[in-house]
Order: C-alpha cells, then sequence, then structure tokens
C-alpha cells in the first residue's frame, strides 16, 4: 500500500506542474481562441530570471516578483510584435505564430542565460513530510496550493467581473464585442499578460522540484496542453483537473506498469480525448460559429 | 551556368594561391605542420566542442612560442560541425583534400567521429577522437585512435568500488538519452565479470522531473544493496534529490556523466554521500603529490582557466591530451609523415595526461585502464578521493 501512496503523491506533484501550465493555455484560449505554444517559455522565464536575478544577489521574494513582471512584459510583447500585426488571419496561423515565438525566446534564453540546468532552494525547506510510508515534498503542497489559488483567481476574474464577461464576449464574437464598445486588443493584450503571469509563477513554484533550464518550456507546454485537451480547452477547473489526472496516470503508469512508456501516457491520453470526447471532461461542445 | 560564381573565382584563387606557394616551395618545403580539427563548437554538443576548441587553441599557441615541432610551426585547422555528423564528413574530406593535414585531433561526438572515420581510414591520416563511445576503437581500426575513457570504464570502476564493499545486489535506474542508455548496456554487459546481480531496472525520460515512483519499485524490491543511476544532464540531480526523498537506505552511485560541481549544486544536501567516479583532472588541487597525473592536471587546469576564464573540464583535457600524443608521436617520428606518426601513436607508453596514464598497443588504441578514473564521495558539499 505504501506504494500506491507514493505513487499518487508523485502523480499530484507532477500533476499539479501540469496544471499550472494548463492554465495559462487557457485564459488566451478563452479570450482570442488560440492556444499559445510559448506558455511553456513563460514558466521558463519565470524561473530562469529568478534563478539568474536570485544569483546577482537579489532577495527572492523580489526576485520572484521581478521575473513575474518581466514575463508579463515578455507576454505583452509578445502580443504587440508577433500576435496583434497577425490579427484578423485564422487562430491556425497564428498557434504557428506562437510556435515560432516559443523557438525564438527559447534562442534567446540560451544566449542572456545559459545552457545549464539550475535550482532554487525550497520555501519550506527539503525535509520531504512522511505520512503513511510515502514522502511528499513541501514544495509539493506549495505547487498544489497555488494551482488552487490561480484557478479561484481566474473563477473571480472571468465569472464576477466586468473584465472577465468583456473576455468571454470577445471570445465569443470579435465584432459584436467591438460594436458594444469593449476594448477588444486590449483584452486579449491583458489575456497574455495574465497567461504570462500565470505561467511565470509556475514556473518560480516548480523550480525547487523539477529544476529549470532554457529548454524546459518545450516539454511542459505539450504535457500542459495534453492536460487542457483532457479537461477541455478554455476551463480553468478542467485545466487543473487534467493536469492532476494527466500527472496520475503517469506515476501510475511508470510505477505499475513500466517507466519506459511514461511519456507515451500524455499522447495516448490526447489521442483517446480526441476520439472518445474531444470536448474534454469539462469543455462544452464546440458550436461552430458563423 | 552550372557552377555558381563563386566557384570560379574560388579555382582562380586556388590556382593563384598554389602558384604562389609554387614560387616559394623551398622556403616552406619544411614549412607548417598542419593539424586539422573537425569540432561540435556550436550546437547540442557546445559543451563537449568548446573546450576542446579553446584547449587546442591554447596548446598550438603555446607550442608555436616556444618554436613549434621540429623546428616548425603547426597550424592548427578548426571546422565546426555544430554536432551534425553530415557536416563533420564534409569538413573531414575539405581537411584530407584542401586543407592536406598530416593528422587530426577532433571529433567531439560518437556520431561524428564515426561518420569521419572512413574519410581518414581511406585517406591514411591518423586520427585521434575525442568521444567516449568503446566502438570508435573496437573493432581495432589501424588509423583511428581516442583519448576519452569509455562507458565501459566506468561501470568496472563503479562495480570495482562495490565488490570490494561486498555489495553483489543491485537495482538500477538509467535515462533514455543516448548516454544513459549506451551505459546502461554496457554495464548490464560487465555486471558478471564482477558478480553482480541487476535485480530491478527502471528508466526515465531525460526530460522527467520526478523519479520517485520508479524509486519505489527499487526500494521496494528486497535485497537491493546499492543502486546505479547511468545518466546525463538533470536527471541523476533529481533521481538523488528523490532518493533522498524517499529515505532510501543504500549507496546511490552516479556515473562520470554528472561529475561536475553544477551536479552537487541541483542536488544539494541530497548529493551527500554519492559516489561517482571521475576523472582526476576535476580533483587536480586534492590528487596527493605522490600522483603521477598531478603536475599535469595542474597545469593544465591552471593554463586553461587563466587563459579562458572558465572552470576546466573533462573534455578540454581530452583534446590536450589528443594533442601531447600527436606531438610527441611527430617527435619521435621526427617528422610529420602519416604513416611513420601513426606508428608512432600506437607505440605511445606511459604517456601522463589529464585522462590517465596511456600506455597504446596494436590491439588497444585508448591505452587507459580502470586508474584513469578516482572513486569520488560527495562529503560536504565537496569531492572527496575514496581510497
Amino acid at each position: 500500500m505504501p506504494e500506491l501512496l507514493q505513487f499518487a503523491f508523485s502523480g499530484l506533484t507532477v500533476g499539479a506542474v501540469y496544471a499550472l501550465v494548463a492554465l495559462g493555455f487557457t485564459l488566451i484560449y478563452n479570450a482570442s481562441d488560440v492556444v499559445n505554444f510559448a506558455q511553456g517559455e513563460f514558466v521558463m522565464l519565470g524561473g530562469m530570471v529568478t534563478v539568474f536575478l536570485h544569483l546577482a544577489g537579489v532577495p527572492l521574494p523580489i526576485a520572484a516578483a521581478l521575473a513575474i513582471f518581466a514575463t508579463v512584459l515578455v507576454g505583452l510583447a509578445l502580443y504587440a510584435f508577433a500576435i496583434d500585426p497577425a490579427r484578423g488571419s485564422s487562430a491556425v496561423t497564428v498557434i504557428i505564430i506562437t510556435i515560432g515565438a516559443s523557438i525564438f525566446l527559447r534562442g534567446v534564453a540560451q544566449v542572456i542565460f545559459d545552457k545549464r540546468f539550475h535550482a532554487l532552494p525550497h520555501w519550506f525547506g527539503s525535509e520531504p513530510i512522511r505520512f503513511g510510508g510515502a514522502a511528499i515534498l513541501p514544495q509539493s503542497l506549495v505547487v498544489l496550493a497555488g494551482a488552487a489559488i490561480i484557478v479561484a483567481l481566474i473563477f473571480v476574474i472571468i465569472d464576477r467581473t466586468i473584465l472577465g464577461r468583456a473576455i468571454l464576449a470577445t471570445a465569443a464574437n470579435r465584432l459584436a464585442a467591438r460594436l458594444v464598445g469593449i476594448p477588444v486588443r486590449k483584452i486579449v493584450a491583458l489575456s497574455f499578460a495574465l497567461s504570462a503571469a500565470i505561467g511565470a509563477v509556475a514556473g518560480i513554484l516548480v523550480t525547487p522540484i523539477t529544476l529549470t533550464s532554457y529548454d524546459v518550456g518545450t516539454l511542459l507546454a505539450l504535457k500542459g496542453f495534453a492536460a487542457a485537451m483532457l479537461g477541455g480547452m478554455g476551463s480553468a477547473v478542467g485545466a487543473v483537473v487534467g493536469g492532476i489526472l494527466l500527472g496520475l496516470a503517469e506515476s501510475f503508469g511508470a510505477g505499475l506498469i513500466s517507466s519506459k512508456y511514461k511519456d507515451a501516457i500524455a499522447f495516448l491520453i490526447i489521442l483517446a480525448t480526441l476520439f472518445l470526447r474531444p470536448q474534454g471532461l469539462f469543455g462544452k461542445k464546440s458550436v461552430e460559429r458563423v | 551556368m552550372a557552377y555558381p560564381s563563386w566557384f570560379s573565382r574560388r579555382v582562380i584563387l586556388a590556382a593563384g594561391a598554389s602558384a604562389m606557394a609554387i614560387a616559394a616551395a623551398p622556403a616552406f618545403a619544411q614549412g607548417e605542420i598542419k593539424l586539422g580539427a573537425v569540432l561540435s563548437v556550436t550546437g547540442p554538443a557546445s559543451f563537449l566542442g568548446d573546450p576542446e576548441k579553446r584547449t587546442l587553441e591554447m596548446v598550438v599557441d603555446d607550442v608555436n612560442a616556444k618554436g613549434g615541432i621540429l623546428g616548425r610551426k603547426v597550424r592548427l585547422i578548426v571546422y565546426d560541425d555544430a554536432g551534425d555528423p553530415n557536416a563533420a564528413r564534409t569538413f573531414a574530406t575539405r581537411l584530407l583534400e584542401e586543407d592536406k593535414v598530416t593528422a587530426m585531433v577532433g571529433g567531439s561526438t560518437t556520431g561524428t567521429t564515426m561518420a569521419m572515420i572512413p574519410a581518414f581510414e581511406d585517406a591514411q591520416v591518423p586520427f585521434i577522437s575525442l568521444a567516449g563511445a568503446v566502438q570508435i576503437i573496437q573493432p581495432v581500426k589501424k588509423w583511428v585512435f581516442k583519448t576519452p575513457h569509455t562507458d565501459t570504464m566506468a561501470c568496472e570502476k563503479i562495480f570495482e568500488d562495490m565488490k570490494k564493499r561486498n555489495t553483489t545486489k543491485i537495482g538500477m535506474i538509467a535515462g533514455t538519452d543516448g548516454f544513459g542508455k549506451s551505459m546502461r548496456d554496457e554495464c548490464v554487459k560487465v555486471a558478471g565479470k564482477y558478480g553482480i546481480e541487476i535485480l530491478h531496472e527502471e528508466s526515465y525520460g531525460p526530460r522527467d522531473t520526478d523519479m520517485t515512483p520508479q524509486l519505489t519499485n527499487i526500494k521496494n524490491k528486497a535485497g537491493v544493496q546499492a543502486v546505479i543511476n547511468p545518466g546525463f544532464g538533470q536527471g541523476p540531480a533529481i533521481v538523488t534529490r528523490n532518493f533522498k526523498q524517499l529515505a532510501i537506505n543504500v549507496p546511490l552511485y552516479q556515473s562520470h556523466g554528472v561529475a561536475s560541481k553544477q551536479f552537487i549544486g541541483l542536488a544539494g544536501d541530497a548529493a551527500e554521500g554519492v559516489r561517482l567516479p571521475a576523472a582526476a583532472l576535476l580533483v587536480a588541487d586534492k590528487l596527493p603529490d605522490s600522483d603521477p597525473q598531478k603536475k599535469v592536471v595542474v597545469e593544465y587546469s591552471k593554463a586553461y582557466t587563466t587563459r579562458t576564464g572558465q572552470p576546466v573540464s573533462t573534455f578540454g583535457g581530452h583534446a590536450y591530451d589528443g594533442f601531447m600524443i600527436w606531438k610527441e608521436a611527430v617527435e619521435r617520428a621526427k617528422t610529420d609523415n602519416a604513416a611513420k606518426v601513426r606508428d608512432e601513436i600506437e607505440k605511445t607508453k606511459g604517456y601522463i595526461g589529464t585522462g590517465g596514464i596511456v600506455n597504446m598497443s596494436p590491439t588497444d588504441h585508448m591505452g587507459l585502464d580502470l586508474s584513469a578514473f578516482k572513486m569520488l564521495e560527495i562529503r560536504n558539499g565537496d569531492w572527496t578521493i575514496v581510497q
């Protein structure tokens, strides 16, 4: 039994990371129908900027705040220089632009930072909490709590504020949104800024556990995308549930079946979702807008 | 036009250059000795090629400042293959046909080396490779040598240490990247020779961020006395952290793939007590004065750090050894004639380098034994040499 509990702890830890990445996808998708594949690079930037500021002697909380700020600026720049000029293009075109942006950001990070791996100190020490014969790191709980808080915030913003209504309206119909006086471009820019912030927070929270380097974004984006698909693209709750389910599936798969096929599990899940329930667990049936 | 315009221009330039060379022939007949180097200076293997290039440039400058070899200056011709075997092959042909080098010290990765071997075998020019895999020198190829130790030796060094401690039953967790896979296969192959039984085996992807499920399985396997982790990059650091998280109470052995201060930094407290084999270069300042390698590793690491401002790496050391073995062979042969130099390289005996003491023979084109590795243990965040 303790091993099953250990697999569950491991799955929760990894799943919380995926969930945070998936959440970043959700916001931009909600506002603009675009899947932003540079989301993984936001996570990377959050971690790397914090690491390098911390190395330069900046206290950790300030380094983290500056890293979030820097990542938000990058998110806004991404919108202003790559996404906004392509407005009016199809979502697929914009998605391809985000892939290009992610390669670009990775390249720049490689030059500005370095190609090595870096770690951050654990917030509450690295001594694991033992429970029923299994062990979980305090930092895993921090990541889980962070995911919960961000979901709650997104929920409040989207469902309870005028701003959230404006985001939803923009996603539903840009032209109509503009006609009722919503500054559509500002709303989409804002969604990029928020996603960048979520990505940066994710990077800062998970770096003590997962380590970071200039190229961690790629796989995180893929896994986060799988999680968002599983949960239902556009649903914040779905993103978190999808992330945690994916993490659990991977860790139980690695522990009980074989660690050789661990990475295949995420892709099997994407395929299964697409075949059986294309809208995901919590997604609404997609309706073609005319 | 069938050829781009630069072609004709280059032909003219080349013709002009060779005309000048002919005119100046008497003065240059005993001119420069040309040494080629195809290295992965950029790209994914730049952590190998970059220190190798810096090292070769450093030692060539050094030798030339002291009057060269046999009174002749050495001209180093470096090409960057960016880790691409196809590019390496093209550059190898260029070195041989256009630059007419009389030897090559290069080939940062096993892939680029294997791609270049046929060119050097055909041209009958000695090629000292800087790559790890044992396939480079087994079966023996007449013109090919190498300086780095192999994965197999790392496994053997670890198993030797286990045997000394009466450890016979072990678990293994390996990365699925090229390095991890290759070393895992070599370890499985030689385990029997040391009476080691691998009770349980797990693997992880090079980008995985949590290995606790795999380690839980190893922990639950009865009778495991030690765990070995062939791997490279951040994976072994996470394995080490998870190992401590799960409080597994057996020794953990890492490979030479993580033999850098960076690993200790990443793994943090969890690295305490981890054992691994590594080249003497890494612990230059900790070697006892009686160690024959002490002088060369201290001198090389001092020179390298002063010149480049970067910490010394074993990869640069491989390039240093390759150059020195070639230089001594040229000096013994008293010519840079390819065939004679090859014969002398093969006769290298007792060369003390950064990677170990090299004794080559017609059947061994690497010439290192297990003494090339030191067994290290991490204590108080630093290396200590295990006797």
